[in-house]
């Protein structure tokens, strides 16, 4: 596929230069050099976090973060992949749980060590304030946390960089499950419609739908009402 | 940054937006939805499961002398990747009552509802929990719960949408019990949008009559997956086994599935799990590359399913149909076929073609819009051709932005806007460049309403299983059936542990696909499953000069 006439860069991977065409990620620049990956790797679109890497970029002395599936190479990067964070899960149940700070000095007692450094939102590949996320559970605003912390992965990189030693996007899970357990608003007609469906409201439609003769369904699809507001 | 070579384009998309607005805002269709013959016309003639080479009779097993998609057929008539002779199944290193394969929301949601039940439940994946196609839905999930819709009129959206071929049942399964999956998600802490006064925002899809799209952002898919995985992770008594791929089902001596056979991808070990009842959830088959497309796929979509299910018998449905996603990326290449979300579509995004004009309805089931899309860039001629040759169509996404405020697609597109950011392209003042890529596997393995398949011991639940979407599944819709179907395979298949016992274990079916391969004349090197793609370049392998492969895996 990669035309002879391709400009060549050179990426370091774990110290050792690789020459690869400009312009591809990291990812599939490691696959150009001959690695076949196990680890390190997974939706390759940027939306599970497998593929964290730390690199520093040719005369510059930045430690940066970015996802492998989605950063370019750039001529002389150097790169480590980071394809897992050491970190405990604990067990908790939610419904034993309270939406507020409380709940996180039982379970993430740790994250109260924040020093406010901001590292973690510097490195984190996808822009979050993580500091800021973490500063609003220390207070009790869950809400302001689960919707500053929705967009993260999970790749683990602000972890690995936190002089405390936190692991941030365990605790940014639990303050949105806290949230979308107890914080969010009643889905009203969400529950009357699991009553009506459970009282059979709908089930003598659905049979007739279920046993109609073919051109009738079709037709009946086909002349059906769309709306799109 | 678009290259000089495409500006005229973007002039032409611009100088034509104002009107497009007016007409959308006047809440008419801006193209009319085609009737049944339009459709069928431009899917014979422009969608790719109906060109000569896309099908083809499979040589052996269940579904013997069935057309089905070619390359499935291909991975089906191939050599097992162990020797049953070679293989000692006298002492497993794992006992189990429920053995789930896959860890994506349908292997979650069976992992809880069977915990739930009181078995011992084991989970194994490829990678690692929650590496699926499930973590990287973006638009959302269907359920009705609008004033004006309901379950009555998702289930003919459903069924028309794949061509009235759905198994009934499975249908009626799917959309009545939309509404309480909904609610077990947002019990678990899933959260949903909402409006200030609390309702769950909706948008309409492809092929839906009513708005049904429920959205976590465009983060949907990850939202509910990794919810789901914490949940699991919050009970220590189901066993959790990662990077472990299955190699081969195992039978008892009565005939039914009995647990199976796993290759640790790091240690190269292999392991014997013996269950009283299986479920296969092992996603679809994106990774196949069928027909040589780009996909929008996890790394692991390679199909396994599949073949482990084939090889002990079981029947599959609808594997001569694959769904290309109308808008896949084509510019930047970094980004070649991935996927840019329905919902840019469901709020508002215009398709156009290289002269600014509209050609299609933007909501049309995704097989009549990728097919439209195909029509416009090659016998119409309308196509934008990027520098690296590649074509496609406008959409015209800055319309979101002016339909529906300004901010909104950072409120309600955040992942997509940051995939074009990352490559200096801003989605909300500069049009994208889509085309179709292959997304999804509409059949599979064919299951009952209570996720049986047609062998006893052996259930499957989402992309893997087939029946539920006939030959075109609706956005929002693969969401809802592993969250669906991944509960009632836990709850299924602890019932039916309940009452098992098992017998002596064998792989005595794998010499028989040995036997049945070798009269085919398939060569030697012809392995599945297929487990990971090889992205290894060739002049690469020729320098791997003693390195062995069996099949892709190194």
């Amino acid at each position: 596929m990669m035309a002879t006439e391709t400009k060549m860069v050179s990426m370091v991977v774990m110290g050792e230069s690789f020459r690869v065409p400009e312009g591809s990620t990291i990812m599939s620049a490691l696959e150009y050099s001959g690695f076949q990956l196990t680890t390190g790797v997974g939706c390759r679109e940027g939306y599970c976090g497998a593929c964290g890497t730390l690199y520093r970029e040719h005369g510059d002395y930045k430690l940066k973060g970015g996802l492998a599936c989605q950063t370019v190479v750039s001529d002389g990067m150097h790169i480590a992949q980071i394809p897992f964070v050491p970190a405990d899960k604990p067990s908790y149940d939610l419904e034993e749980l309270t939406p507020d700070e409380d709940s996180f000095k039982k379970i993430y007692p740790e994250i109260f060590r924040c020093v406010a450094c901001n590292t973690c939102t510097k490195i984190c590949p996808q822009d979050i304030q993580v500091m800021d996320y973490i500063q609003c559970i220390m207070r009790g605003d869950i809400a302001t946390a689960a919707d500053l912390s929705f967009d993260c992965l999970r790749c683990g990189l602000c972890a690995l960089r936190c002089p405390a030693e936190l692991v941030q996007y365990n605790a940014a899970t639990l303050a949105r499950r806290l949230y979308g357990r107890y914080l969010a608003k009643p889905a009203v007609r969400l529950d009357r419609m699991v009553e009506d469906i459970k009282a059979g409201k709908y089930d003598e439609e659905i049979e007739s739908l279920k046993t109609m003769e073919h051109e009738e369904l079709k037709d009946r699809y086909y002349k059906r009402e769309v709306r799109t507001k | 940054m678009y290259p000089e070579s495409m500006q005229e384009s973007i002039r032409k998309v611009e100088a034509t937006r104002a009107k497009r607005v007016q007409v959308a805002k006047a809440g008419q269709p801006i193209v009319k939805p085609m009737s049944d013959e339009e459709r069928q016309d431009v899917l014979k003639r422009f969608h790719p499961d109906y060109q000569d080479d896309a099908r083809r009779p499979v040589r052996w097993g269940p579904n013997e002398s069935e057309p089905l998609t070619a390359d499935v057929a291909d991975v089906l008539e191939t050599y097992p990747r162990i020797v049953p002779e070679r293989y000692d199944l006298s002492n497993p290193d794992f006992q189990t009552d429920v053995l789930i394969i896959g860890a994506g929301s349908a292997g979650f949601s069976a992992a809880l509802l069977a915990q739930q039940a009181g078995v011992k439940v084991t989970l194994a994946t490829k990678l690692r929990l929650g590496d699926a196609n499930s973590m990287m839905a973006q638009g959302g999930i269907q359920a009705a719960v609008r004033e004006d819709d309901s379950p009555a009129i998702h289930y003919l959206d459903v069924i028309g949408g794949g061509h009235f071929d759905n198994k009934p049942e499975l249908v009626q399964a799917l959309v009545s019990e939309a509404p309480g999956a909904i609610a077990w998600l947002r019990q678990l802490g899933v959260m949903f949008d909402q409006d200030d006064e609390g309702k769950l925002k909706t948008k309409p899809g492809g092929g839906t009559s009513r708005p049904r799209m429920l959205s976590a952002r465009d983060y949907t898919g990850a939202a509910i997956c990794r919810t789901l995985r914490d949940e699991v992770q919050n009970h220590k008594d189901i066993d959790v086994l990662e990077h472990m791929s299955a190699v081969e089902l195992i039978k008892d001596t009565k005939g039914a599935v009995a647990g199976a056979v796993f290759y640790h991808l790091l240690t190269r070990e292999h392991y014997t799990v013996r269950a009283k009842a299986t479920i296969l959830a092992t996603g679809g088959f994106g990774r196949l590359h069928i027909k040589n497309f780009e996909t929008t796929n996890h790394y692991g979509a390679t199909g396994d399913g599949l073949v482990l299910a084939y090889r002990v018998g079981a029947k599959l449905a609808f594997m001569d149909s694959v769904q290309y996603h109308p808008t896949g990326a084509v510019f930047p290449p970094q980004i070649l076929g991935f996927l840019c979300t329905e919902k840019l579509r469901g709020m508002g995004g215009q398709p156009v073609n290289a002269n600014g004009d509209l050609f299609v309805y933007p909501l049309e089931p995704r097989d009549v819009e990728s097919a439209s899309f195909i029509r416009e860039a090659t016998e119409r001629g309308n196509g934008v051709k990027t520098p690296s040759g590649h074509v496609g169509v406008w959409l015209d996404t800055p319309v979101i932005e002016i339909l529906n405020g300004k901010g909104a697609i950072e409120k309600n597109l955040p992942a997509m806007l940051r995939q074009y950011k990352r490559f200096d392209v801003d989605i909300r003042t500069e049009p994208i460049i889509v085309y179709p890529t292959l997304h999804y596997q509409n059949g599979g393995v064919e299951i009952d309403a209570t996720t049986a398949t047609s062998v006893p011991g052996l259930f499957a639940a989402g992309e893997v299983s087939g029946g539920v979407h006939g030959r075109n599944r609706l956005m929002g819709n693969s969401q809802l059936d592993i969250i669906v179907f991944g509960r009632r395979a836990g709850m299924h298949a602890a019932e039916y542990a309940k009452k098992t016992q098992v017998g002596d274990l064998t792989l005595e079916h794998v010499n028989q696909v040995i036997e049945t391969i070798e009269a085919l004349n398939v060569p030697r090197e012809k392995i599945s499953p297929v487990m990971l793609p090889d992205y290894i370049p060739e002049h690469v392998k020729k320098r791997q000069l003693d390195t062995v492969r069996k099949g892709n895996i190194v």
